[in-house]
């Protein structure tokens, strides 16, 4: 089963790849940009007997390794979200 | 020393340099305890859980398994790391400098974490370095308010901890080094990556676990340029000498 992992600096910590980011993007003539954060995407195929139970397996791989908790927050999509897909993507 | 008879004389700290793949601070390391300091010393595998016949571990610097993930992660998770409390609860010591330090953090064996540099830049320069608790074995060699010449060579080094973890920081005078100027002032400006409280270095409850970005063993022959790194390793001989019986051989 497909699972997707977002890893992304919890607010209010300071997220200087993403203000470079946003200051190239300024660069680039994109000065509407009010925000950006960088974050982390990981994809894991685990085998599991259904949507929850691939969840909680994840859920413990991100408490031991995929995320720092400390720094990270985390969200698990056990299934391909339609907003995580990009456009056109097979299902 | 006040040695039972029967038990062996101390005269000596057994080192154990570990090595990842990816670790470059290892040679370095190896060189200054066997070479400068003239202990024994030995290169420990990553997938060693045998620590029986050690006082020290260091935990080198470098990027040991890439740093995929995040700095020290997949280090953080690894055999010869797993075996570090048992090691420690036998009376052993364990040193991690920069990638050392990010392993020690993940792993969590040390409070808070380290993240991008603030400036997003990779700084390799000589830093002052404050000492503010000279009562570890790692620091008893010095006196609190010296200020202390390391260099230092990371691109994650930005220790974060949140406020309550600071506040049992400060608590428990866990904060050894911080990056200062010069004459021992912690100011922005002296502050390299955006560490929170410019923390350089810090130890466990225990004080048996140091972490520190900066490198000692780049500083410890006169020819490097300064040898206020050897220090720390003049300390940790000043405990063997004067604990003697703190290592449960």
């Amino acid at each position: 089963m497909k699972v997707r992992v977002l890893v992304r600096l919890k607010p209010g910590i300071l997220d200087v790849q993403g203000a470079a980011v946003q200051r190239a993007l300024a660069g680039l003539g994109f000065g509407d940009v009010r925000g950006l954060r960088v974050g982390k995407l990981v994809e894991v195929d685990v085998d599991a007997a259904d949507a929850a139970q691939a969840r909680a397996r994840v859920d413990e791989m991100c408490r031991r390794l995929l995320a720092n908790t400390i720094l990270e927050d985390y969200t698990i999509e056990a299934e391909p979200a339609e907003r995580l897909a990009p456009p056109g993507a097979l299902r | 020393m006040h040695l039972a008879s029967g038990e062996e004389k101390l005269d000596s700290m057994r080192f154990g340099v570990v090595v990842f793949p990816g670790t470059w601070s290892d040679c370095d390391f190896h060189y200054v305890i066997s070479e400068v300091i003239r202990q024994p010393v030995k290169y420990v595998w990553h997938r060693d859980r045998d620590l029986a016949d050690l006082d020290c571990v260091v935990l080198p610097g470098g990027f040991s398994y890439g740093d995929y993930l995040r700095a020290g992660a997949v280090a953080g998770r690894s055999p010869v790391v797993e075996a570090l409390p048992e090691f420690l609860g036998r009376g052993g010591l364990v040193l991690g400098s920069c990638n050392g330090f990010q392993i020690l953090c993940e792993a969590g064996l040390l409070p808070g974490a380290l993240m991008r540099n603030e400036c997003l830049q990779y700084r390799c320069q000589s830093t002052s370095l404050l000492v503010e608790n000279a009562e570890t074995p790692f620091t008893r060699a010095l006196r609190p308010g010296q200020v202390l010449t390391m260099p230092i060579s990371h691109g994650e080094g930005k220790y974060h901890a949140d406020p309550e973890t600071l506040r049992t920081l400060r608590q428990n005078n866990q904060v050894v080094f911080r990056y200062a100027t010069p004459e021992g002032q912690v100011t922005r400006a002296a502050n390299p990556n955006g560490s929170v409280e410019n923390i350089a270095g810090i130890v466990n409850a225990e004080g048996t676990v140091l972490g520190l970005m900066p490198h000692p063993e780049r500083a410890a022959e006169s020819a490097m340029g300064g040898t206020d790194g050897l220090q720390i390793f003049h300390s940790l001989l000043g405990s063997l000498v004067e604990d003697g019986t703190f290592l449960k051989r």
